[in-house]
């Protein structure tokens, strides 16, 4: 028929015709009415309200300005700010309240690694990946509204481009972003910390004197 | 009262007050720990001070002078002005009066201090963490904590 020569190619062959149409058409519908929970726990927050409620960066344009007070209403969960320890088990209820499917941006450094409190912090979590599963990193500290709006539209893609109604919120996880050539993790972890104790930034109070310690802060 | 005006008044009343004069922009004074309490009732109660507000209670780990310094920030809304208040305690036996019985918002600054920095505090109500979990060990705001869960650059 000639419907079927215009309809686009299905993803995979066992898939039939009516049930792709259908599956663009939610995802379609579901990438643009992102609704996120009003949730964040420090600088990344504030950062996050410009992008949200400000005029100047309208989150609108992209569908997802219906910010919930509830987790029940919302599907996507921006984690803006430093994840605690005592906030963590807040935070996975809080996601397992939403409703399916759910998605999750983590913006900033700290949900990332810890950010700046990766080092002599007893309650700062080095990341939060152990605690809710996230869909998109966004780096930053904090990242510009326009970073999260690169998050928003890269979650848009994902959900576009791999989700199917049999299997919602079903994507490629994690998300990594690839290395550069001919360098691995450690090489990039050894610099880091050597760069760290040339400039004094980190030094034990204990061992070296606590007022450099002081002062390279 | 001005700054000389009030420290005068103050030392004069408060013997053992030892003006610290380095460091700081508003009046201080530094007190040792056992004349806490009757310092603290005095600077509340007589009419040319009415400190009847406690603005801040918080500490700092000396650790190189094995002492915690205890810092109160008073304010009096009657006159405007402010006071800071400075104890050191040993750091090994860190027990201080607590002046929950004059100004009593000092109940949960007293339980923070004591939650982080593990400061004791003498007649104080009901001295139980503030912050952390109940079975937590240790006192993580002082300077020679460590947990398994810290990261450190050794
Ligand atoms: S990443 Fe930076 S801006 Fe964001 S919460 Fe952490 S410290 Fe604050």
């Amino acid at each position: 028929m000639g419907i079927e020569q215009t309809a686009p190619a299905p993803g995979d062959s066992n898939s039939n015709f009516l049930l792709t149409t259908l599956d663009d058409v939610v995802s379609w519908a579901r990438k643009n009415s992102l609704w996120p929970l009003t949730f964040g726990t420090s600088c990344c927050a504030i950062e996050m309200m410009m992008a949200t409620g400000a005029s100047r960066h309208d989150i609108s344009r992209f569908g997802a300005e219906v910010v919930r007070a509830t987790p029940r209403q919302a599907d996507l969960l921006i984690v803006a700010g430093t994840i605690v320890k005592r906030m963590a088990p807040v935070l996975r209820r809080l996601y397992e309240q939403m409703a399916e499917p759910r998605y999750v941006i983590a913006t900033g450094s700290c949900t990332i690694s810890g950010g700046p409190f990766i080092y002599h912090s007893y309650t700062t979590l080095r990341g939060i990946s152990d605690v809710v599963p996230v869909d998109v990193f966004v780096p930053g500290c904090p990242p510009r509204p326009e970073a999260l709006f690169y998050g928003i539209l890269t979650l848009q893609k994902l959900i576009q481009e791999e989700e199917t109604i049999g299997k919602p919120g079903y994507r490629r996880k994690p998300v990594t972003a690839a290395l550069p050539p001919n360098m691995s993790i450690d090489e990039i972890k050894e610099e880091m910390a050597k760069l760290l104790e040339q400039q004094a930034i980190v030094k034990d109070p204990l061992k070296g004197d606590s007022t450099e310690f002081m002062r390279g802060r | 009262m001005e700054k000389a005006a009030l420290l005068e008044t103050i030392t004069a009343l408060i013997p053992n007050a030892k003006v610290i004069e380095e460091g700081v922009d508003r009046p201080a004074i530094e007190l040792p720990p056992a004349h806490l309490p009757e310092a603290a009732k005095l600077l509340h109660d007589t009419d040319d001070f009415a400190f009847d507000m406690l603005c801040a209670h918080t500490a700092i780990d000396r650790i190189d002078d094995g002492k915690f310094e205890l810092i109160y920030q008073l304010y009096s809304t009657k006159f405007h002005h402010y006071l800071m208040l400075s104890v050191k305690v040993d750091r090994e036996h860190p027990v201080v009066p607590s002046v929950s019985s004059v100004w009593r918002i000092a109940q949960w600054h007293e339980r923070e201090v004591y939650d982080l920095f593990g400061v004791l505090y003498d007649n104080h109500p009901d001295l139980r963490r503030l912050f952390l979990e109940d079975d937590w060990q240790g006192h993580p705001l002082r300077k020679d904590y460590r947990d398994d869960f810290m990261l450190t650059m050794e």
